[in-house]
């Protein structure tokens, strides 16, 4: 198993040896050490490998990240997997502001709290917070689901357009043109599945309340002014 | 009074001129504000008020047709492994597909290929076409991040992160739901029809000290091959150039209020920002303050349309320029062929910018099956790239003029100006003088 200590290695190297895998699969097992909060690791990937951070990495961590599966143990800063396009990255501790911005695919788990702006401009990324999130979470958000088991914070979904939040706790307040909806069984059935593949086994989805766009700002209307 | 005396001419106010009287009627109409495209329409200080001094006793011009002049230029050559080489110092501004038509956008890689010059994707992502007829494709990093991907990135041959445009300093953008098709939706991962917001700042980082490691991040995504772009909308062009030199840029793209956008408010557009002239001795300055002044390049975009505004551009201390609109008029925008269809939608060609309506009768701003048609991408292409040319003698005949070999050795000293205003702005004196007027700070 290659293992990149980052306390004697450079980041470029171990960029550069992740970028250069097999993309049909059948690779070998990373272990990053040492991370000391680095910028930009672990970004770029293109290729089914399983990397293992050990220790909270700065921002950008697995930034546009395809088909690999990176678990950070630790931490993690802004950005994290920001404009990913598949695989799943998993957080074992908290994350920093914008999680998962722009991701358009993939499954982003985070076992601890994540910050402001979670799923930002979201464009079709699966992200589970076990914790809570903070304001003005999925702003924008296109596409994909945003599940969370704790609370948010205020302005959840603010001029959100077709992307699904599942929220279990309180929301703090929602953003202009996010509202309650109904959980029709096909969310339920959504829900139950990105729970099951974020390893959750001890919630149910019917203890989640689901947000949505009211879909009044789609269209831009004179009338509709005092909202923004 | 009665008709037997004399009467005075009928006087129309210089502050409620027509154009103003009739926006407030619209205005008291509709509710809402205008919104069209294009650039600044005001008038504003320029490159027509600067005149090159040309050669004389004191220095002694180069032969045309005999001597060569240089036109080639570099761009990325701070940090990227693989620079772009250009052959002409002029490149195609970055124009969303979306906005503009698929053939409009393969049009203008087919002019720019020709010419042996670059174009830049938009707002929207980039098209096959567009990269397919595109020999250097500049791959814009814009705050919504719609049709973003790596795979894109890294088929780029540079990427420009915009932070702002010279229209509209500080705002985002809306393509509104008349011009969002199938195949526009599917790019951007929204429904169809729907109007779909630009943001004004991107979702992942908020100042230059976050944006350093946001480049630090895209250079590791891209193996620190493509030179990064930084392009910013003419605010505060000394301050904002140096601190995207700190953030890491290769290149600074600097864009004047004249540079033109696919839609944004009226107001935004005549009232935001600073003219093209105004912008480039300060953002010089601050490359030359930093030591970095032909080391991070400097491309000056906002109105330009010949080969003396090119020249004039260089002088000042650009390493290159960029055009838009011109381009667009050189691929058929605004065509009095067309001027029937442009009377039908109450407007005359010349004057036509409602583009965001989707309406275009030239087939460029527009996503209608039809009316797209009527731009051929090859002979539209053809276009583009004589233009190009053209442009580029002009200024090598200005530069040998002057006695340079390379257009980049055209300077400052070269120019004066003909109004106080556009002499501050420059920095070069008022022409018959040696008064430099606004030297002590920007």
């Amino acid at each position: 198993m290659p293992v990149f200590d980052l306390a004697t290695t450079e980041l470029r190297d171990l960029n550069a040896s992740l970028h250069a895998l097999d993309k049909e699969g059948g690779n070998e097992e990373f272990e990053v050490t040492n991370p000391r909060g680095a910028h930009a690791v672990a970004v770029g990937i293109d290729a089914p490998v399983d990397v293992h951070i050990k220790g909270s990495v700065g921002y950008y961590c697995a930034g546009m990240n395809e088909t690999a599966h990176i678990t950070v143990h630790g931490n993690a800063g802004p950005g994290v997997a920001e404009n990913m396009m598949s695989g799943k990255v998993v957080i074992k501790g908290d994350a920093s502001q914008y999680a998962g911005a722009t991701a358009h695919g993939g499954l982003l788990v985070i076992e601890g709290n994540a910050s402001s702006r979670c799923g930002i401009s979201m464009k079709g990324i699966d992200i589970v917070v076990k914790g809570n999130i903070g304001h003005m979470s999925a702003f924008m958000a296109q596409s994909g689901n945003l599940v969370v088991l704790g609370d948010a914070g205020d302005a959840l979904g603010d001029s959100l357009y077709e992307a699904r939040l599942f929220v279990r706790g309180t929301v703090k307040s929602l953003g202009a043109d996010c509202i309650k909806k109904d959980m029709r069984p096909e969310h339920i059935e959504i829900l139950a599945k990105l729970l099951s593949d974020a390893g959750i086994t001890d919630v149910k989805p019917d203890e989640f309340t689901r947000y949505g766009s009211a879909r009044q700002l789609y269209n831009f209307n004179i009338d509709n002014a005092d909202a923004y | 009074m009665s008709h037997k005396h004399p009467v005075t001419t009928p006087r129309k106010s210089a502050t409620f001129d027509d154009y103003t009287l009739s926006e407030i009627r619209r205005a008291a109409a509709t509710g809402i504000y205008d919104i069209r495209g294009s650039g600044a329409k005001r008038k504003v200080p320029h490159f027509d008020d600067l005149l090159f001094l040309g050669a004389s006793m004191s220095r002694y011009p180069l032969e045309g047709y005999r001597e060569k002049c240089e036109t080639a230029v570099t761009l990325g050559t701070r940090f990227a492994k693989k620079p772009i080489e250009l052959k002409i110092p002029i490149t195609i501004a970055g124009m969303s597909f979306g906005s503009l038509s698929g053939p409009a956008k393969e049009a203008l890689g087919r002019g720019a290929t020709l010419a042996g010059t670059s174009t830049t994707t938009g707002d929207g992502g980039m098209t096959e076409e567009e990269r397919g007829h595109s020999q250097t494709l500049v791959y814009q990093y814009l705050p919504s991040r719609y049709g973003m991907n790596p795979r894109d990135l890294k088929r780029a041959d540079a990427i420009e992160i915009v932070i702002g445009q010279g229209a509209k300093p500080g705002g985002g953008g809306m393509l509104l739901g008349q011009k969002i098709s199938d195949r526009v939706a599917h790019m951007r991962n929204l429904p169809k029809g729907i109007d779909q917001r630009s943001a004004c700042r991107h979702p992942d980082w908020t100042g230059p000290d976050d944006l350093e490691i946001k480049i630090q991040e895209l250079r590791e995504i891209t193996d620190w091959e493509k030179p990064i772009f930084i392009k910013v909308g003419g605010a505060r062009p000394y301050y904002d150039v140096a601190l995207a030199v700190k953030a890491g840029a290769d290149v600074v793209v600097l864009d004047g209020m004249q540079g033109g956008t696919a839609a944004t408010q009226e107001v935004f557009i005549e009232h935001v920002g600073q003219p093209t002239l105004a912008c480039i001795r300060p953002a010089v300055k601050a490359l030359q303050d930093m030591g970095m002044h032909r080391k991070v390049q400097l491309i000056v975009s906002g109105g330009i349309r010949n080969g003396a505004d090119v020249a004039k551009a260089l002088a000042l201390g650009a390493d290159a320029v960029s055009i838009g609109t011109a381009a667009l008029v050189a691929i058929g925008d605004n065509d009095p062929k067309w001027e029937e269809d442009y009377n039908a939608l109450g407007t005359t060609a010349g004057a036509y910018d409602d583009w965001h309506e989707g309406r275009d009768p030239a087939g460029i701003t527009t996503q209608d099956a039809d009316l797209m048609k009527r731009v051929d991408p090859i002979a539209a292409g053809r276009r583009l790239a004589n233009y190009l040319k053209v442009m580029t003698l002009e200024a090598q005949t200005i530069a040998r003029a002057c006695g340079k070999n390379h257009v980049h050795n055209l300077e400052p000293e070269d120019l004066c100006a003909l109004n106080i205003e556009a002499a501050a702005m420059a920095g070069v004196p008022l022409a018959g003088t040696s008064w430099i007027p606004g030297q002590g700070g920007f």
